[in-house]
């Protein structure tokens, strides 16, 4: 178990080195003038010129990412803008701020919306497949597969402002979108994210119910299922300790790539609900023309993907014994 | 919706004169032989989910497609500000006089608040755009993922392992972050930040950005299957007569992975409308003056709290192509690949 961590984590951290190189070369040598793009929409000559300065445009390139990646472990200071403390992932010279630290105070909040939402669309999703799954052929089956693809169908930019406008504008059933603090007042931060939640899940449900049907079915076919059933378990015993944990494993690594995107932001949810998660400090970043942000923002959300994806693996061997860590 | 042939299966009709005895496997108890498309064909049509869906898709298409033409006999264009050159058809506030949006006999679809422009004509001529950006990038997706995922598969080793690496590394990218973070980026290596975008370019970058992100699961797919054919006798064969990787690559193995494609292209097609829109939604591609299904959407956005209607056309009109071409998606699914369970 040890030596499997280790190697994966080794493993992701090369990764996450060419995922970091590719993003800078795109970021800051792909653009005619990154120093322009750095410097944002409010730029004077003067900040421009600071930029240019501070970014050592003039290093050859390798020297640059040096910069960039030896600032990471020991910070680099960004003369007369300020220093950024030793992760630094760069300096939004829009929020004259680090990113790392505008990147963390967001956190929460997507935080908050991504296990919400994950809560909700796999009791749900899962639930559906499973019934699905057991009731084959019947009604319960043909309902629950013409929904989720109904559902998948469906987008969170016009369902998300329509249940709006119904829900909470017309019939006050539910209260507006906001993020206020878990720590700070508990019932609001519930009542808050209640619709984002279900509406985000809305999407995936739809995704969790078609894989765990079509995962169970193919489970409940298999041989070892066959033998279980012959010696005589119970329905239960056999549904859930034979055919349930042979299906999990392939649901569980799409889970874990799913929540890894959410803890990247959602996007279009924070977009849709005007929630100040990472995902609107993304699009913020893209209209300000905040480069280092987008830099940071895509590479935060990158490593929530590999690092999950590690911990997805780990949990697999503990569900499927026939999965060898070596 | 003709599908093409696999050749592989047309020498099993030739059935020697004499052997009458034999009975032909291939042939439906119909009597005369029918090849796997039109069986596919014969599938398709008895489905009639996949028949109706067809038809609103085609419906789409034709009234994107037919856009300059309809707005013409309707008499209006998606630009002119009507309610604004009228006095009489916006209130002081803006928002349309008349209820619902402003429907009236004039104006089927309502007038827009503020700027006072037809929802009608806006609306088909952003079909019309939406789907022109969509099937580029599928066609140029799909093209892309064949040739990657062909070669890649059939010649394996070191290429196939590169290829592979590169592909792992583009699923593992947050999609939708990377498509608005990295468009900006790609619209400033072709204009300068003083400059304004021409539409134009802002189409080709997209397409663009979409393509290069979107192409990894079409090639991933294929070249599975790509492997898993080239063992078998017929490509032995074909190599064995002297034939040339090409040839292998487009007569033999080509033919049989039309199955998948047609599957992956037509799941892609929406995925790509969705995604144009809701980078339109964000404020990244297009954005206003040209008509788009999700500029309208973001439009009916900042409105929807006084007046949903301009949220409701953009959005059922896209919720209901969007489900009509997945279940079109699982219809020629089905038609093409009965073996597989749903």
């Amino acid at each position: 178990m040890f030596r499997f961590l280790v190697r994966r984590i080794l493993g992701a951290v090369v990764i996450l080195l060419i995922i970091s190189a590719i993003t800078f070369l795109l970021f800051y040598v792909a653009p005619r003038d990154p120093a322009r793009l750095a410097c944002g929409k409010t730029c004077t000559p003067q900040t421009l010129a600071l930029v240019r300065r501070n970014l050592g445009i003039a290093d050859p390139l390798p020297v640059q990412y040096w910069h960039w990646l030896q600032a990471l472990f020991t910070g680099r200071d960004y003369a007369s803008f300020g220093r950024c403390p030793a992760p630094c992932l760069g300096y939004s010279f829009h929020y004259h701020e680090p990113v790392l630290g505008l990147i963390l105070n967001r956190f929460p909040t997507t935080l908050s919306l991504a296990l919400g939402s994950a809560v909700v669309f796999v009791l749900f999703g899962v639930g559906a497949g499973m019934l699905a799954a057991v009731k084959q052929g019947r009604t319960v089956d043909k309902v629950a597969s013409s929904a989720s693809l109904i559902g998948s169908s469906l987008q969170i930019y016009i369902v998300g402002l329509v249940a709006m406008y119904y829900l909470v504008d017309q019939w006050h059933i539910l209260s507006r979108p906001q993020d206020i603090p878990l720590t700070q007042d508990p019932m609001g931060w519930f009542k808050g994210l209640l619709l984002p939640w279900f509406i985000l899940a809305l999407i995936f449900t739809a995704n969790y119910t078609r894989m765990t049907r079509s995962q169970l079915v193919e489970a409940l076919s298999e041989d070892y299922v066959r033998t279980a059933r012959a010696k005589g378990l119970s329905r239960r015993a056999v549904f859930f300790r034979f055919a349930w944990r042979g299906a999990m494993g392939p649901l569980l690594t799409i889970f874990g790539l799913d929540l890894g995107g959410l803890f990247g932001g959602a996007i279009i949810t924070e977009a849709t609900f005007g929630l100040h998660g990472i995902g609107a400090l993304s699009v913020d970043a893209v209209n300000n023309n905040d480069l280092p942000m987008l830099l940071g923002v895509t590479l935060v959300a990158a490593g929530a993907i590999v690092v999950l994806n590690i911990v997805v693996d780990a949990l697999y061997a503990f569900i499927d014994p026939r999965v060898r860590l070596a | 919706m003709t599908i093409p042939i696999p050749a592989v299966s047309a020498p099993l009709e030739v059935v020697p004169d004499d052997s009458v005895t034999m009975a032909e496997p291939s042939a439906p108890p119909g009597g005369e032989g029918r090849s796997p498309g039109r069986l596919a064909w014969r599938r398709f049509k008895r489905d009639r989910t996949g028949v109706v869906s067809a038809y609103v898709v085609l419906f789409f298409f034709v009234v994107a497609i037919c856009a300059p033409l309809i707005a013409k006999v309707y008499g209006k264009n998606p630009y002119t500000t009507y309610g604004q050159n009228d006095p009489s058809l916006l209130n002081d506030f803006g928002f349309p006089v008349k209820p619902n949006g402003g429907i009236s006999s004039h104006f089927w679809f309502g007038i827009e608040p503020q700027l006072g422009r037809d929802v009608f004509t806006f609306l088909i001529y952003g079909i019309r755009n939406s789907l022109l950006i969509a099937t580029a990038t599928t066609l140029l997706v799909t093209v892309l993922g064949i040739v990657v995922g062909i070669t890649v598969g059939y010649l394996g080793g070191r290429t196939d392992y590169l290829i592979g690496r590169v592909i792992d590394i583009l699923l593992a990218f947050p999609s939708t972050l990377f498509f608005i973070a990295f468009w900006p980026v790609l619209i400033s290596i072709m204009v300068s930040p003083e400059e304004n975008t021409p539409v134009w370019l802002t189409v080709v970058s997209l397409i663009s950005v979409m393509t290069a992100f979107g192409w990894a699961p079409i090639a991933r797919l294929l070249r599975g299957e790509v492997l898993a054919l080239r063992e078998r006798e017929f490509v032995e064969a074909s190599k064995v007569t002297g034939a040339s990787p090409a040839r292998i690559i487009f007569k033999e193995l080509l033919p049989n992975l039309w199955t998948p494609i047609l599957i992956q292209a037509t799941l892609a097609l929406p995925m790509f409308v969705t995604t144009e829109a809701a980078l339109a939604f964000l404020g990244v591609g297009l954005s206003d003056p040209t008509p788009d299904w999700g500029v309208m959407i973001q439009n009916g956005a900042k409105y929807y709290e006084s007046d949903i209607t301009f949220m409701l056309f953009p959005g059922l009109s896209m919720v209901i192509f969007v489900i009509a071409f997945n279940l079109l998606g699982d219809s020629v699914r089905d038609a093409l690949d009965p073996k597989t369970k749903r």
